[in-house]
């Protein structure tokens, strides 16, 4: 491997845990229910995984291993008709707005009992009935369209927040700074979450990005505060999402915040991730949102027996959804020219 | 009964659907206290305010992704993106989001919007200010496409627009602002995907679009007087498109020609003769002939557009030496 492989990098290392969190006013059901949120994104990308490897997946898919902690600590402080858009990296997000696993794996099994009917795929699920208004293939791309899900929310005065979740790749994009500066100038009720894994797919983003915070740095540009978080603390996330939530919700204006976590595997299915130094991986591993959480909680007296049969519920229920998702049949082949248009069909001619 | 130019014929439709649907809101640069720079949204800050004729910022892809975040959450928009040529600055939002989101969720979103744009040539702007992309528009699953040429269609078909659930693209020619046309007083609402005879004639069809129509008018008249009968279609609407009118009438005269602004590769006049050649093979008596823009940049220099974009002369001399 040649010295200035990126495997040869000093490792960039989790910040310091913040073990003053541990006294955050959270509710012990809220801070249950983080853990049981946690609990099921792993174990359905864990799943979702292996399922790879079985090669009943087809196409691509990216997961959110390791960076659970983002998408749960804002689904929880989100108001039921609030709105949540994605990137491609859509799974947790969708999950954490209350979606069936079911539904999310069936998906991406390409059943008839996938959320879209196999229509979307791994890439883009939605989730209307639960506020989820997508997950989007193109880089940036959801970043305006989060505006205008804000900006209806403002002229129809339903006080609805929109949470828009993108990769730090996704900060080079000129949507990415369009989206920015009109929600700033019409104080949109939206907030903006860059989920800051270190790695714009293969690169590290601070080789390809001029500031050293690639979203939160941008901020004052557009006359917003900086915010960086630990995204792997999912009670750092979950007050902090509260704050910006309500802020927006006040009619305050947007948000951005810039939160700083690790993907434990690749960018995608074909990617073994070989471009990172062993020991930031080993660092990263050091700070698992799930496991910082389990001890955190163990260490405000809640029973590890509790903890435990959290895991083992989800673990059944995984079982399940995956049973169910497989049961599934192959979608209709009259599904390829379905709801194109709104009569329901793709004629295009008389 | 009121006069109107095709120019104010946009607003006093927009104008007509946001009296009627009160959450209808309109956006682009420039559409506001400025009444846009085709001076085709005059009027409409005036009557309906800040809120629903909103002013933005040189932001192609932000316009569209604030109209269609909007329109899948229950707020239908009209969205103004100034020139036609800029749609590639935002045609990511318009083929991959806008088009596709209802059939990427199975239903679960709709995006009721329409994109308006000044489209074409006869100002001298050159070649990033003068294009024909309405085809462009309609290789793209999911949009609707719809290109006007007279005040009183312009009036119908932007309400039949803005009331459709699907996303359209509606190209307001530029060179046709100043025509003037009888718009009915009350509510004026067609149909989309519906194209119209505005001429009849039994020796051959001329199908046209938008700048094209009145061109191939001028042209049946020339070729009526040397013996010629032409009926002119005026397709209006590309997605969905109105082969049957284009088959019916090929089924009485026999012959094709269609009339097209965009260059020549994928226009929209290969489809139907596609089709034609396919569906109404027997019934032709000739090849069906297509003019075109040839397959260039618009220049800017007058004589060079000219001799680029198709003239009634170029018409009447094709249709005559087809004739032989």
């Amino acid at each position: 491997m040649p010295e200035n492989h990126y495997a040869n990098r000093p490792p960039r290392t989790p910040p310091p845990l913040n073990e003053a969190n541990a006294d955050l006013d959270i509710d012990r059901e809220v801070r249950l229910h983080l853990y049981r949120r946690l609990q099921e994104l792993r174990q359905v990308g864990d799943r979702l995984h292996r399922l790879f490897l079985e090669n009943l997946v087809r196409g691509t898919s990216h997961l959110s291993l390791g960076m659970e902690a983002v998408s749960a600590g804002f689904g929880a402080a989100m108001r039921d008709d609030d709105y949540s858009l994605a990137s491609y990296r859509g799974h947790a997000h969708t999950l954490s707005r209350g979606a069936s696993m079911e539904g999310v794996i069936a998906e991406l099994l390409g059943r008839d009992n996938g959320l879209m009917r196999g229509k979307g795929g791994s890439m883009h699920l939605v989730d209307v009935n639960n506020g989820m208004l997508g997950s989007y293939g193109i880089v940036g791309s959801h970043l305006p369209i989060a505006n205008g899900a804000a900006w209806s929310a403002q002229l129809r005065g339903s006080d609805q927040v929109t949470v828009c979740f993108f990769g730090d790749g996704g900060t080079n994009i000129g949507a990415f700074h369009e989206a920015l500066n009109l929600a700033a100038v019409w104080k949109l009720p939206v907030v903006f979450v860059c989920e800051n894994n270190l790695y714009m797919e293969y690169t590290p983003i601070d080789l390809v990005t001029a500031v050293e915070h690639p979203a939160a740095s941008r901020a004052p540009s557009y006359g917003l505060e900086e915010i960086v978080i630990d995204g792997n603390d999912v009670d750092e996330v979950y007050t902090c999402a509260q704050r910006v939530i309500e802020r927006a919700r006040a009619g305050e204006g947007p948000s951005l915040v810039e939160a700083i976590t690790y993907r434990l595997g690749g960018h995608s299915r074909a990617d073994t991730a070989k471009y990172r130094p062993e020991a930031e991986v080993e660092a990263w591993q050091g700070h698992d949102a799930i496991e910082l959480y389990h001890r955190r909680l163990l260490s405000l007296g809640v029973d590890e027996a509790e903890l435990t049969a959290v895991a083992t519920d989800i673990a059944a229920q995984v079982d399940a959804a995956t049973d169910a998702a497989k049961a599934g049949p192959r979608p209709p082949l009259e599904e390829v020219y379905t709801q194109v248009f709104a009569d329901g069909g793709s004629s295009w001619r008389n | 009964m009121a006069e109107l130019t095709y120019r104010s014929a946009v607003a006093h439709g927009i104008a007509q659907e946001m009296r009627r649907d009160p959450s209808l809101v309109m956006l682009g640069q420039d559409v506001g206290p400025a009444g846009g720079v085709f001076k085709t949204t005059l009027g409409l800050w005036d009557e309906f305010g800040r809120d629903r004729v909103r002013d933005t910022p040189i932001s192609e892809q932000a316009i569209l992704g604030a109209a269609m975040g909007a329109a899948m959450t229950g707020v239908p928009v009209v969205a103004e993106i100034m020139f036609s040529d800029f749609l590639p600055v935002c045609f990511d939002m318009l083929s991959n989001e806008i088009a596709k989101t209802r059939y990427m969720s199975n239903g679960q979103l709709a995006v009721p919007l329409v994109v308006r744009c000044a489209n074409g040539s006869g100002v001298r702007f050159g070649a990033q200010h003068s294009q024909s992309l309405e085809n462009w528009c309609m290789m793209v699953p999911g949009l609707k496409v719809v290109a006007p040429s007279t005040p009183i269609d312009m009036v119908g078909l932007m309400a039949a627009a803005i009331r459709d659930p699907d996303p359209v693209v509606l190209f307001e020619h530029k060179s046709l602002m100043a025509t003037k046309g009888d718009v009915p007083d009350g509510e004026v609402l067609d149909t989309l995907g519906t194209a119209r005879t505005v001429r009849p004639g039994t020796d051959v069809t001329i199908a046209a679009l938008a700048l094209m129509v009145p061109r191939a008018l001028e042209a049946a008249e020339i070729l009526a007087q040397e013996g010629i009968s032409a009926e002119v279609i005026d397709v209006r609407s590309l997605v969905p498109l109105d082969m049957a009118s284009i088959l019916e009438s090929v089924r009485r005269t026999s012959r094709l020609v269609t009339v097209e602004e965009n260059p020549r590769l994928c226009g929209w006049g290969a489809e139907v003769a596609s089709i034609v050649a396919h569906e109404g093979f027997w019934d032709l008596d000739g090849p069906v002939l297509r003019i075109t823009t040839p397959h260039v940049p618009l220049p800017a220099a007058d004589v060079l557009e000219d001799e680029a974009v198709p003239s009634v002369d170029r018409i009447v001399d094709t249709i005559r030496t087809s004739w032989g």
